[in-house]
């Protein structure tokens, strides 16, 4: 599949796509981590998750009506559900960017640092007057001006091959190279639990599949905790471990995805999962 | 750089529109053309000398001004008003807009009042600045001063609301101290805003002060117009307007340099 996109398209976003793909797939630069693709579950850096009755109003609407969650550590987790239902929302507690109005998060383990929980927005907010090492390096935090701040940075963007764009300006690259390198500062700070705000839906459908690999790949490479909201149920069970499907503010169903990695795209057991996962997200009226 | 090579049409058809020799000397063609006009229909005389003198005759008056020194003196005491009136008025004007856009409390507290003093045109304070100051130095300061400080303060205060705020919330996701943000964030991202801000001062900044100088001074660019106008020289009143009209010019290029130079991440302001 990865030669055939290859060879017949050209154009600005596709080699962009085909670059990335290349680099998802079969090659992978020499990494001291690259040994294990398929990380055993005891080994992981990852940080567990524990949430307890959480709920969110604003204003008179209430948008999060009492979750409760339990994620081991290491998981990667996709959050489906239709727009409005609360799924962003509670993203953005987890990643601390709102405060609940009641209820719990706790990651279980107290020596959890800032830096050890990063977000990945729809967006890829580089700042446009950094180049884009500098803008890898903004995802250090505390760690920015400590020695060998350069060198993680340097490496982060070649885990995204990106590494030959580091003096650039982001306006010059592409919408999938803008959204690496927001990957790559996500990474940076080596983070135990990283939480992915659609961060694929302004992409086009060949960058997105390369982007969906190189999620995967480092996923498995660094051994976080993923939490991943998305309102295509095709990414999510294509790269869970577990779906959750949030409708009118609670979870309405956990779906266990155990199917061998890496997935096939297109097999009959996630074309069939998928199917089932939007029979109950659209109703009994829309599952026809 | 694979990506342009591989769309070779595009590319050539870019770098036909800008000729780049004669990039740098365009600009000049129009004024010397207008010179030349002028000098033309002089010596034809269809322009009365007691109109409009010649070009050659403003020339021959600036090299005898030049030659006894009056031009350097006069040229170097507007120079020295104009810079000194913008850095006291363009600093304070910088210092309230950042503090107005930082912070909720410095706004409520002085913008309407800096609004309502906005609208009263500036130079309708001369006959109170005269009377205030006399045609001392600060009178000039003054004016231009308060000149200069609203286009710096409104643009610095305009450039600061309106940085993304979604970059806002990634600093601060991503551990930036308030100092930080301002300093990544917050003010590379007025920056372009204040520019604009910068060269509107820079207009009004010589606007303010030749109106000054030809009211109340006793030397100067604009009180040498005006002495100018009472001999009856008028090729010297037309050479203090060239001088005006170049010096604008310098001020505006130096400002278009900061930018360049500042605001090279700008997809606008990047050359290549």
């Amino acid at each position: 599949m990865q030669q055939a996109l290859r060879i017949p398209v050209s154009g600005v976003e596709a080699i962009d796509s085909s670059d990335a793909l290349a680099h998802a797939g079969t090659f992978r630069p020499a990494k001291k981590s690259s040994v294990t693709p398929q990380p055993a579950k005891s080994e992981t850096r990852g940080l567990p998750l524990v949430i307890r009755d959480l709920r969110k109003s604003f204003g008179d609407n209430e948008v999060l009506r009492g979750i409760d969650l339990e994620i081991p550590a290491g998981q990667f987790v996709a959050i489906v559900g239709q727009s409005g239902c609360g799924k962003s929302t509670l993203l953005r507690l987890i990643a601390g960017l709102d405060k609940p109005t009641s209820g719990t998060i706790s990651f279980g383990d107290a020596a959890a640092r800032p830096e050890d929980v990063r977000v990945m927005f729809q967006e890829p907010r580089l700042l446009p007057w950094a180049r884009v090492l500098a803008n890898v390096e903004v995802g250090l935090g505390r760690d920015r001006k400590a020695e060998g701040a350069h060198d993680r940075a340097r490496q982060a963007l070649e885990e995204v091959g990106l590494a030959d764009k580091r003096e650039q300006w982001p306006a010059v690259l592409s919408g999938g190279q803008k959204q690496r390198v927001a990957l790559a500062r996500a990474l940076v700070s080596g983070p135990r639990l990283l939480a992915f705000d659609e961060p694929l839906g302004a992409l086009d459908a060949l960058t997105r599949i390369a982007m969906q690999r190189l999620l995967e790949r480092v996923w498995a490479d660094q051994t976080f905790t993923a939490i991943l909201v998305t309102h295509d149920v095709s990414e999510a069970v294509a790269l869970a471990d577990r779906v959750l499907v949030i409708e009118e503010g609670r979870i309405a169903e956990d779906i266990t995805v155990d199917l061998a990695r890496p997935r096939q795209r297109g097999s009959a057991e996630l074309a069939a999962l998928e199917g089932s996962i939007l029979g109950q997200l659209l109703g009994p009226g829309g599952a026809g | 750089m694979s990506l342009i090579e591989s769309l070779p049409k595009v590319g050539n058809k870019v770098r036909q529109l800008t000729v780049p020799k004669a990039d740098g000397l365009l600009p000049w063609l129009v004024p010397l053309a207008i010179i030349l006009i002028w000098q033309a229909a002089s010596v034809a005389g269809l322009v009365s000398p007691r109109v409009l003198p010649a070009p050659s005759d403003v020339a021959r008056a600036g090299w005898k001004l030049l030659w006894s020194g009056e031009l350097g003196r006069n040229i170097w005491v507007s120079f020295w008003r104009a810079s000194i009136g913008f850095l006291i008025g363009g600093g304070i004007g910088f210092a309230f807009g950042l503090a107005n856009g930082l912070s909720q409390l410095s706004a409520k507290l002085t913008d309407t009042t800096l609004q309502m003093v906005r609208n009263v045109p500036h130079l309708a304070l001369i006959p109170l600045v005269i009377l205030w100051f006399g045609i001392d130095e600060s009178a000039k300061l003054f004016l231009v001063a308060l000149g200069v400080f609203f286009p710096v303060y409104l643009n610095t205060l305009h450039g600061i609301r309106t940085v993304d705020p979604q970059l806002i919330e990634m600093g601060r996701v991503y551990g930036m101290t308030d100092s930080e943000l301002f300093r990544r964030v917050i003010f590379p991202g007025a920056l372009p805003s204040i520019f604009v801000g910068l060269r509107f001062a820079l207009g009004i900044m010589w606007l303010t002060l030749i109106v000054a100088e030809t009211i109340a001074a006793s030397s100067g660019l604009g009180y040498m117009a005006m002495q100018a106008r009472e001999f009856m020289q008028i090729d010297v009143v037309v050479l203090s307007i060239l001088i005006y009209a170049l010096l604008g010019k310098v001020a505006d290029s130096a400002s278009r340099a900061l930018e360049r130079l500042t605001l090279s991440w700008h997809p606008a302001f990047s050359k290549h």
